[in-house]
C-alpha cells in the first residue's frame, strides 16, 4: 500500500492552491512536505482527508479513492488526519478526546489497549486524563491531537504542522515521538511542516512545495545537503 | 429638486392616481381588502427595512403594531386628538419604544433577537388586561368618523379607509425608497452583508442598526394604527402572535432584500384567507379544513420561499431571464 | 409562610417542565445552530399522540411512551429531510441570517395545521395519571398536587437518563464532540450527520415529555404549547444556550420567577415578565448566567 497522488489540482475559489501535483508516499516511510506559507501544504492534506474537494486528478491509498466520500469514511479506511492548530476539542476532557478517536471502532477492549499504547508514547497525557483539553499547554494539546488520531490505529497518518507555535524543545520532543511511531509500527506518515529543517531531519523522503507545485523531491538527507534548497528553504 | 427625485415623485403620484381610479371600479369588499393590503404593505416594508437592510430579524413586529394601534386609539378616545395626528403619534411612540428595544437588539445576534422579539410578541398584548385604561380584552374603540361630506353621499366608510391607508402607504414608500437609495441606505445595506467593512468605512454599525430598528418600529406602529382603524378597535386579539409571524412571512415571500416585492407579499397575505375559503368550499366545507387551511397555505409558502426563492422571487426571475437570453 | 412554600413548590414543578423544553432547544442549537421554533409543533404533535393513546387505553404511561417515540421520530425526520435540504439550498443573501429561524417557523405552521386537521381545533383534555388536586396538610390545602410531585419525579428521571447518555456512552461522546467541533469529529471517524439526526431525535423526545407533562393541568389545542416554547427559550438563554446544565438551571429559575410574579404581583403579567427577564439577562450577562468555559461541558 502506498499513497499515490496523480495530477492533483485543487482550487480555492479563484486561487489554484495545488497545481497538477504528482508524487508517491511509500509505505512505512516518513515523508515530509515543506514549503513557504501558502505553498498549498495544508490544502493538500485537507484534500487527502476529504475536508476539501479536489478540482481534478487522482489520489488513492491502496484501493481507497481519497477524493471520494466524506472525511469520516477515510478514517474508517485507515487514513487519519491531524489538522492544523492543535486539533483537539477543548470542551472535552483529555480522555474523552482520546476515546473519540476510537469511537468508530466500536470495541471498548481494543480501544483500551490502543489507549495504553498512546499513553506510553505521551506519558504526560496520562497524568491529565480527567482534565479538560483547554487546560493543557500547547505542546500537550499537540500530543493529544496526535494521540487522538493514533487511537484510530491508522495506516496512513497525515500531520499538519505539529510544530506550530511550540517552543523549540517541545518541537524536538514531538518530532522524535513521530519518528519513534514510524520506527516501531507499520504506520506511514505524511508530515507537512513550515519548520523545514526539523521535519527533514526526521523524515525519510522530502518534498519541497512551491505555489502548489513540486520544487524538489528526494531523500531527506540529500535535500538537507543541497545548497540551493538550504538557501531557499532552510535559511542558511 | 434633483431629476431622479422628480421622476420618482411623478411615479408615485401616477401610482396614487391608478389606486384612486381602482377604488372607484371595484366593490366594497375589494375596497376593504385594498385598505388591508396597504396596511400589510407598510408592515412588510418595516420588516424589509429591518432584515433586508440591516440584517436584523424581528418576530415581534405585531407587538410594535399593537403599540401604534393602542396609541392611536388612546389619543382619540381619551384625549380627542384628530385621527391623522393619532397616526403620527402612533409612529412616534412605537418608534421610541422600538428605539429602546433596538439598543438591546443591536447587541444580539440572530437567534437571540428572534427569541426576544418572539417573547415580546407573546408578552406585550397581555398588558392590556393589566391596566384598565387599555380596556382589557374588549379593547378600545377607535372611530375616525365619517368621510368628509365634500366627498359626496355615496362615498363609503370603507373607501375612506382605503384612501387613508393607501395615501399613508404611498407616502411611506416614497420616503423609504428615497432613503434607501441614498448614501445612508447603501451603507445600511452593508451591515447585512459585511459588518466589519461598514465599521472600517467609518460608520458605526451598532448605531445604524438602532436607527434601522427605530424607523422600522415607527412604520410598524403606523401600520398598527391603520389596522386598528380598519377594524375599529384596538384589542389584544387584534395583535396575536400569528400577526407577527404573517408579517415576516409576507416579507420573506416578497423577498426581504428589496422593497419591490412588498405589494406582492401583502396581496398574498390578504388573498390567502379567500383562496383558502374557495378551496374549502370546493372540497366540502368543514370547520376542520376552513380553520386550518389558511395557516397551512401560508406556512407552506413560507417554507417554499425560503428554500427556493431565498432572495425573493424577483431574483429568481432575473436569473431565469438571464438564462433565457444567454441561450439565444 | 405557607404561600411562600407553595410558590416555591409550584415554581419548581413549572420550572422542571421549562427545563425539558429548554434542553430540547439547547440540544438542537448546539448541533445545528438553529433555534428550533418548530419544537412547539413537534411537542404538540406528540402530545396529541399521547391524547389519542390515553383516550383509547386510559393508560397515561403508555401514552407518554408513545409520545416520546413519536417525538423522537418526528425530530429525526425533520433534521433528515428538511434541515439538510435547507442548508444545501440557502447559502447567500440577507436571507441567510434569518433563513433557519424562518424555516422552523414555517414548519411550526405546517405541523400545527396538520394537527388541527387531524384532531380538530377545539380543545382537548389529557387525563392526568394522578390527582391534580392540592395536597392536604392538616386543614390546609396546598395548590401543590400529587401530579406536581410526579412531574418533578419524571423530570428528575429524564435528567438522570440524559446525564448518563452524555457522560457514559459513546453516543453521548459523539453528540458532544459533533456539537463542539464537527470537523475534528469527522476527522475522528464520527458520522456527524447521523449523530446530528440522533440529537434531533433526543431533543424531540424531551420536547414531547415537556408537552405531555404540561397538558393535563391545562388544555390541548394546536397552539397550546407556543407559550411553553417561549418560556423554554427564555430558560435556555438564561442558561447560556450552549449548556444542558444551564438549561435546567435556567428553567428552574424562570419557573420560580414566573410563579413569584403570578402569586405576588399579578398573573396577567406572567408573559411580560418572561420578556423582561430575557432582556435583563441579555443586557447584564449576554452569555447566560452559567457562562464561562465549564458550562459548555454537560
Amino acid at each position: 500500500m502506498s499513497l499515490i497522488i496523480r495530477n492533483l489540482t485543487v482550487d480555492h475559489g479563484a486561487i489554484r492552491a495545488i497545481n497538477n501535483l504528482s508524487f508517491i508516499v511509500e509505505k512505512r516511510r516518513l515523508t515530509a512536505v515543506i514549503g513557504a506559507n501558502g505553498a498549498g501544504k495544508s490544502t493538500l492534506l485537507r484534500t487527502l482527508s476529504g475536508l476539501n474537494p479536489a478540482t481534478s486528478g487522482k489520489a488513492s491509498w491502496g484501493d481507497h479513492n481519497l477524493l471520494k466520500g466524506k472525511a469520516e469514511k477515510h478514517v474508517r479506511n485507515g487514513v487519519s488526519h491531524v489538522s492544523e492548530g492543535k486539533s483537539v476539542i477543548p470542551e472535552l476532557t483529555v480522555e474523552e478526546n482520546l476515546d473519540l478517536g476510537a469511537l468508530w471502532r466500536g470495541s471498548r477492549k481494543e480501544s483500551e489497549a490502543t489507549k495504553k499504547y498512546v499513553l506510553e508514547l505521551f506519558p504526560r497525557l496520562g497524568e491529565r486524563l480527567k482534565q479538560r483539553a483547554d487546560t493543557l499547554s500547547g505542546g500537550e494539546r499537540q500530543m493529544l491531537a496526535i494521540g487522538r488520531s493514533l487511537m484510530a490505529k491508522p495506516d496512513l497518518l497525515l500531520l499538519d504542522e505539529p510544530s506550530l507555535g511550540l517552543a523549540p524543545l517541545v518541537v524536538e520532543q514531538i518530532f522524535q515521538t513521530i519518528r519513534d511511531v514510524v520506527n516501531s509500527s507499520s504506520v506511514t506518515v505524511l508530515l507537512v511542516e513550515q519548520n523545514a529543517m526539523g521535519a527533514l531531519k526526521i523524515a525519510d523522503i522530502g518534498v519541497v512545495l512551491n505555489l502548489g507545485k513540486i520544487a524538489a523531491i528526494g531523500p531527506a538527507a540529500d535535500l538537507i545537503a543541497d545548497p540551493a534548497i538550504r538557501a531557499a528553504y532552510l535559511g542558511f | 429638486m434633483p431629476k431622479k427625485l422628480k421622476v420618482r415623485l411623478s411615479l408615485f403620484i401616477l401610482l396614487g392616481w391608478v389606486l384612486l381610479l381602482l377604488g372607484d371600479r371595484v366593490d366594497e369588499l375589494r375596497v376593504y381588502q385594498g385598505a388591508s393590503i396597504a396596511v400589510y404593505a407598510i408592515a412588510i416594508g418595516s420588516i424589509v427595512l429591518l432584515t433586508g437592510y440591516s440584517g436584523q430579524i424581528s418576530l415581534g413586529h405585531g407587538a410594535l403594531m399593537a403599540v401604534g394601534g393602542y396609541v392611536a386609539a388612546l389619543a382619540s378616545f381619551e384625549f380627542g386628538v384628530p385621527f391623522w395626528a393619532g397616526f403620527i403619534l402612533a409612529a412616534l411612540f412605537s418608534g421610541m419604544f422600538g428605539g429602546l428595544l433596538g439598543i438591546a437588539a443591536a447587541r444580539l445576534s440572530g437567534p437571540y433577537l428572534a427569541g426576544t422579539t418572539l417573547a415580546l410578541a407573546v408578552g406585550l398584548p397581555s398588558l392590556a388586561n393589566q391596566f384598565s385604561i387599555l380596556g382589557g380584552e374588549q379593547g378600545l374603540y377607535f372611530d375616525i368618523g365619517m368621510p368628509p361630506a365634500i366627498l359626496g353621499e355615496s362615498f363609503t366608510q370603507y373607501k375612506w379607509f382605503y384612501w387613508i391607508a393607501s395615501l399613508a402607504a404611498l407616502i411611506v414608500f416614497f420616503l423609504l425608497s428615497n432613503l434607501l437609495s441614498s448614501r445612508y441606505g447603501r451603507t445600511w445595506r452593508g451591515i447585512g452583508s459585511n459588518e466589519t467593512a461598514v465599521a472600517l468605512s467609518g460608520s458605526n454599525p451598532q448605531r445604524l442598526k438602532i436607527v434601522a430598528f427605530t424607523l422600522s418600529s415607527a412604520l410598524a406602529g403606523l401600520s398598527g394604527a391603520l389596522l386598528v382603524m380598519t377594524i375599529s378597535t384596538a384589542s389584544p386579539s387584534a395583535f396575536p402572535l400569528a400577526l407577527s409571524l404573517s408579517v415576516v412571512t409576507g416579507a420573506v415571500i416578497a423577498g426581504v432584500s428589496s422593497l419591490k416585492g412588498v405589494i406582492l407579499g401583502s396581496v398574498i397575505l390578504v388573498a390567502i384567507p379567500e383562496v383558502a375559503d374557495a378551496i374549502s368550499h370546493r372540497v366540502g366545507d368543514t370547520l376542520r379544513i376552513s380553520s386550518t387551511l389558511p395557516g397551512l397555505i401560508i406556512s407552506v409558502l413560507l417554507v417554499l420561499a425560503v428554500l427556493f426563492t431565498p432572495n425573493g422571487p424577483g431574483e429568481n426571475l432575473r436569473h431565469l431571464l438571464h438564462k433565457g437570453k444567454s441561450h439565444k | 409562610m405557607l404561600k411562600l412554600l407553595n410558590t416555591i413548590l409550584i415554581g419548581l414543578s413549572t420550572g422542571a417542565i421549562y427545563s425539558l423544553m429548554s434542553i430540547s432547544l439547547v440540544l438542537v442549537w448546539r448541533s445545528t445552530r438553529v433555534v428550533n421554533f418548530a419544537q412547539a409543533g413537534q411537542a404538540v404533535f406528540s402530545t396529541y399522540i399521547a391524547y389519542e393513546v390515553s383516550l383509547r387505553t386510559g393508560n397515561f404511561w403508555l401514552a407518554l411512551l408513545c409520545a416520546v417515540l413519536s417525538g423522537a421520530l418526528l425530530g429525526a425526520f425533520i433534521d433528515f429531510f428538511f434541515m439538510r435540504m435547507l442548508f444545501k439550498h440557502v447559502t447567500s443573501g440577507p436571507i441567510r441570517a434569518i433563513a433557519p429561524v424562518v424555516a422552523t417557523l414555517g414548519l411550526l405552521g405546517i405541523i400545527r395545521s396538520a394537527v388541527g386537521y387531524i384532531w380538530g381545533v377545539e380543545v382537548k383534555p389529557l387525563e392526568p395519571p394522578v390527582s391534580t388536586d392540592g395536597i392536604r396538610i392538616g386543614s390546609e390545602v396546598l395548590p401543590f398536587s400529587t401530579y406536581d410531585a410526579l412531574i418533578l419525579l419524571i423530570v428528575f428521571v429524564v435528567l438522570m437518563i440524559l446525564t448518563f447518555i452524555f457522560q457514559r456512552t459513546s453516543l453521548g461522546l459523539s453528540l458532544k464532540a459533533s456539537a463542539f467541533s464537527p470537523e475534528i469529529s469527522r476527522l475522528s471517524g464520527v458520522r456527524v450527520d447521523l449523530t446530528r439526526t440522533v440529537g434531533w431525535a433526543i431533543a424531540g423526545a424531551c420536547g414531547a415529555i415537556a408537552g405531555v407533562l404540561a397538558t393535563p393541568t391545562s388544555l390541548l389545542s394546536p397552539n397550546s404549547l407556543d407559550i411553553l416554547l417561549v418560556f423554554g427559550f427564555v430558560a435556555a438563554v438564561i442558561g447560556g444556550l450552549e449548556s444542558m446544565l444551564g438549561a435546567v438551571v435556567g428553567g428552574i429559575l424562570l419557573g420560580l420567577g414566573v410563579t413569584f410574579i403570578a402569586n405576588y404581583v399579578g398573573s396577567t403579567l406572567v408573559f411580560l415578565s418572561a420578556f423582561v427577564f430575557l432582556i435583563i439577562v441579555l443586557l447584564v450577562k449576554p452569555a447566560g448566567i452559567i457562562s464561562g468555559k465549564r458550562s459548555r461541558n454537560a
